[in-house]
């Protein structure tokens, strides 16, 4: 008995109308992002590589004060599994209107248009999908990609001045952002002037170095604490940070926001502090950040 | 993914979906030449799978909604999370054993639901929604999970 062996085509060199058209299926959620995205002036990314640098209360509190400053501002929270957006722009949980032209954003604080997680989960549920029994991490990221395309895509952001996206923590979680995104015309990435977020925003850097990112600028959050009482100013870390990797990467620091308690008290209940002490020195440096996004300089990565 | 008829040398072509049960995705494909169809069944977690990437094996049977996949795929949603706008084109009747079979799928999706049945029964020239149409609208269809 002679073994018989086939000689195959290869996937491409069989000709198909390809009626599954899976990749199609693929291209046009890409292009259904595009075209959503298309009417936005300005994409600007929030990230980091690290959690907990103040991140999301930067992103509501740019978003309201670009509003304030008369902007068409729209803020997405990227962050599936710790949604904070909503509750920090104080948007109310009412039910998202879903039409055959998408679902209509909900509005918070200074009139900027929201689309959060936070906003379809049961109140303080964790994100969880429908899966099989067995092996459900298998399709985690893949449903948290989509799901985070789709909650772009589907939103009626009709024309806006600026988008915010807020990114989640990880760099994992921004590389894969980068990636669906059309055009990114800022990125902004906050850190703060410890070692460790240093070296986690360092790293941050260099993926987005790696993903066609036009302009990047580095936020310095919590860099010093002024007394109420007497005005002194105190660095909040005994470490520079914050200086150190803008001299290490060659990016500038586009802002440096000073630590207040009132900054988080403000931001928890849902009014950002730029509108609550429109003063205050942390809303004046937001002012000048807001100031210097509307006025793109030739900034490169 | 493409399949091959040996004997004619030629892609089959998709033909059907069904949903027998048990999370099984059959998917019916057919030689253009000989006409022999041979049929894919995908287990749960390779059905899932596909559904995790937001595409249809076969191509699309209906067009995208808005938050398919997050209304679709979320286990957590609130109930009430969305209000959906009845579609401008056509409109259609639901019968009483239709609205209480339709009251059986969770709110966080059932907005969706309506309106994909609702276009079926339009497009068809369909009148009145009853559990029968829904269940010919979901094997022709192909509603995974709905």
């Amino acid at each position: 008995m002679t073994a018989h062996t086939r000689k195959f085509r290869t996937y491409h060199e069989v000709a198909d109308s390809d009626a599954e058209d899976i990749v199609g299926q693929i291209e046009a959620q890409r292009s259904k992002l595009a075209d959503r995205l298309a009417d936005i002036d300005r994409l600007v990314v929030v990230a980091s590589g690290k959690g907990g640098v103040g991140k999301s209360a930067i992103t509501a509190n740019l978003a309201a004060v670009l509003a304030e400053r008369g902007r068409r501002v729209g803020a997405f929270d990227a962050d599936l599994h710790g949604p904070s957006l909503a509750a920090m722009l104080g948007a109310k949980r009412t039910p998202l209107v879903v039409s055959e032209h998408g679902v209509e954003p909900a509005v918070g604080a200074a009139g900027v248009k929201l689309m959060s997680m936070d906003l379809v989960l049961s109140d303080g549920a964790p994100l969880e999908w429908r899966q099989p029994d067995v092996a459900g991490f298998v399709y985690q990221s893949t449903l948290d990609t989509g799901a985070v395309r789709e909650l772009m895509a589907d939103v009626v952001w009709d024309r806006l001045d600026f988008l915010l996206i807020d990114a989640p923590p990880g760099t994992d979680k921004l590389a894969r952002l980068l990636e669906l995104l059309p055009v990114i015309d800022t990125l902004l990435l906050v850190t703060t002037p410890s070692e460790a977020a240093r070296r986690a925003v360092g790293r941050a850097v260099q993926q987005a170095r790696g993903a066609d990112v036009s302009t990047i600028g580095l936020i310095a959050n919590m860099t010093v604490h002024e007394c109420p009482d007497c005005g002194r100013s105190e660095p909040m870390f005994e470490a520079d940070g914050a200086s150190r990797l803008a001299a290490e990467t060659g990016l500038e620091l586009w802002a440096e926001i000073p630590f207040e308690p009132r900054f988080a008290v403000a931001t928890d209940a849902g009014r950002p502090l730029v509108l609550e002490a429109p003063e205050s020195p942390a809303t004046r440096e937001l002012d000048r950040l807001a100031a210097r996004l509307e006025n793109p300089t030739s900034d490169t990565a | 993914m493409k399949f091959l008829c040996i004997d004619c040398d030629e892609v089959m072509t998709f033909a059907e979906r069904e949903l027998p049960g048990d999370g099984t995705l059959a998917a019916v494909f057919a030689c253009p030449d000989c006409g022999r169809e041979m049929a894919m069944l995908t287990n749960p977690m390779e059905t899932r799978l596909v559904s995790s990437l937001g595409i249809q094996v076969g191509g699309r049977t209906v067009p995208d909604q808005p938050l398919e996949l997050v209304r679709s795929s979320v286990a957590t949603g609130d109930e009430q999370a969305f209000v959906d706008r009845p579609p401008s084109a056509g409109t259609v009747l639901w019968s009483e054993a239709a609205t209480q079979r339709l009251e059986g799928v969770p709110g966080f999706v059932r907005g969706m639901v309506k309106k994909i049945y609702g276009e079926y029964a339009v497009e068809r020239g369909i009148e009145e929604i009853t559990p029968e149409i829904m269940d010919r609208a979901r094997e022709d269809l192909g509603l995974e999970g709905m």
